[in-house]
């Protein structure tokens, strides 16, 4: 389980994140939604190392995260998958030396092994025979699906993920919802998604938090999330008036 | 600058951390090393050639009096060949070509998140993507100089053959003539700090991009001109601390 306690995040004069504290489970997607700027990809970046909160503290299993130094976070970041906004495959990688080269640097897998496992997670992402392309060779859903291949081939028990539907086609979409939760379901990792996607709230959202203006608005759950009376909330998810008609008819 | 200063050593610091694993790191000093040093190869044989043979040519009309032998003129290019034209010239123009690729490559990984995927999966950035660049750069620009003498040294040679204003022989005498070994000790010296300078303050500006295509380029373009900088100053230190 991950848990921010009371996180703060400023840039500058700039407050970005007040007051966070929340607990994301495991074998459960945890969603964090919110309209662009509200403190989104801070709180994930908070919570995964890559920003210091200015205040708070991040807990991966009851361990301190912010207090720790390099070297002690390695042995929890090599428990940690990601997949970026814009997948952050490396340019001069093909597909399959994408997913190997965490095994290079922290296994001591033989090749054939690295292999084996690039191949099983590959074809978990259904994009086997794929290994020899590079990244500028495939399209942006496949893109998505090689970083998620990368992201569990060290089999992490937590993953993370920003915003998995940015740029793609309603199909493909879904198809990206549907693998992270079949992942979170079969390792039972703790997975949370940054996402502004109201197709992913509805269908994958175990658990929702709701960020505005930097601060945690609204917490439940996606069944919750339709009969809220939170004003703020229910602007953000029935912005559309296809959003809007549809709930007159639930 | 002394913020400027503090964030380059400690960068430096990092990058020279005890890797994760020694294999992945050689791999990617070997990958630097051809990128660096067989993708230069041409460019500096080129410039060297022509170089030494104007250098030459020059030295031989300067020169043109009854009074001075002949010789001289391999003598003189000689040693500006080595002292000067082949460290620096060519550590100006691999500033350009091996810099601005090191300060891109590392500024496009940073904007967009590669650097970040990195970290999450908790390699050492500074480490992975810098150490390999400098060691490469310590051994292939000093390399790359030993041809550039060579080939600047052959482009005299060359010159002497199509002008005619210098026998040959007498180039080859001058160039056998008065040799001190200390300007070899000056060229040593100076392509290897040349080499740390590029590659170093390259992979800085690279390393603290922020934004994107528009700052990726303006990197590339501060690299190469804060390297270009650093190595004329180095050249002023080197050539007055050991001649």
């Amino acid at each position: 389980m991950i848990e921010t306690q009371n996180v703060y995040k400023s840039f500058g004069e700039n407050e970005v994140l007040k007051d966070i504290t929340a607990q994301f489970k495991p074998g459960k997607n945890n969603l964090i939604i919110g309209t662009s700027g509200s403190g989104k990809t801070t709180l994930l970046k908070c919570i995964v190392g890559l920003h210091e909160p200015t205040k708070g503290d991040v807990l991966y299993d009851g361990q301190n995260f912010t207090d720790m130094h390099f070297k002690e976070r390695v042995h929890i970041r090599k428990e940690i998958g990601m997949l970026f906004q814009n997948s952050a495959l490396f340019d001069s990688m093909n597909v399959e030396q994408n997913i190997m080269f965490p095994l290079n640097l922290f296994t001591d897998m033989s090749h054939s092994e690295k292999l084996d496992r690039a191949n099983f997670c590959l074809e978990k992402v259904n994009l086997a025979g794929k290994n020899k392309l590079f990244p500028s060779e495939l399209s942006g859903g496949m893109k998505k699906r090689v970083g998620i291949a990368r992201a569990i081939s060290m089999q992490p028990k937590y993953l993370f993920v920003d915003e998995p539907n940015s740029g793609l086609d309603p199909v493909t979409s879904i198809l990206i919802d549907h693998l992270i939760a079949d992942i979170t379901q079969e390792y039972n990792t703790t997975t949370v998604v940054v996402t502004h996607d109201m197709n992913s709230v509805m269908g994958i959202g175990d658990h929702i938090i709701f960020l505005y203006n930097g601060q945690k608005w609204w917490e439940g759950t996606n069944k919750q999330i339709a009969h809220t009376d939170n004003k703020e909330l229910n602007d953000f998810v029935f912005a559309s008036s296809f959003m809007k008609a549809a709930r007159e008819k639930l | 600058m002394f913020h400027v200063l503090g964030r380059y050593l400690l960068l430096m610091r990092l990058s020279f951390r005890k890797p994760e694993k020694f294999s992945v790191y050689w791999a990617e000093v070997m990958r630097e090393m051809v990128s660096q040093g067989v993708g230069s190869l041409g460019i500096i044989a080129i410039i060297s050639v022509f170089i030494g043979a104007v250098a030459t040519v020059q030295v031989a009309f300067q020169l043109s009096s009854p009074l001075v032998p002949q010789s001289i003129a391999g003598s003189i290019s000689r040693d500006s060949t080595i002292l000067e034209f082949s460290p620096t010239i060519s550590a100006l123009v691999l500033a350009g070509r091996i810099g601005s690729s090191i300060a891109s490559q590392i500024g496009t990984m940073r904007v967009t998140e590669q650097i970040d995927a990195l970290e999450i999966m908790g390699v050492n950035t500074p480490g992975y993507l810098i150490s390999p660049k400098i060691l490469s750069g310590i051994s292939m620009i000093p390399l790359l100089t030993i041809i550039s003498v060579v080939l600047g040294l052959g482009g005299g040679y060359l010159a002497c053959v199509l002008s005619r204003d210098i026998a040959p022989s007498d180039y080859i005498v001058g160039l056998r003539d008065s040799f001190k070994p200390v300007i070899v000790t000056v060229c040593a010296v100076k392509s290897l700090a040349f080499g740390f300078i590029i590659t170093s303050v390259c992979s800085y500006f690279g390393f603290y991009t922020k934004g994107g295509a528009l700052e990726v380029g303006q990197s590339a373009t501060k690299g190469v001109v804060f390297s270009c900088i650093w190595i004329l100053f180095a050249d002023l230190i080197i050539t007055s601390t050991i001649l």
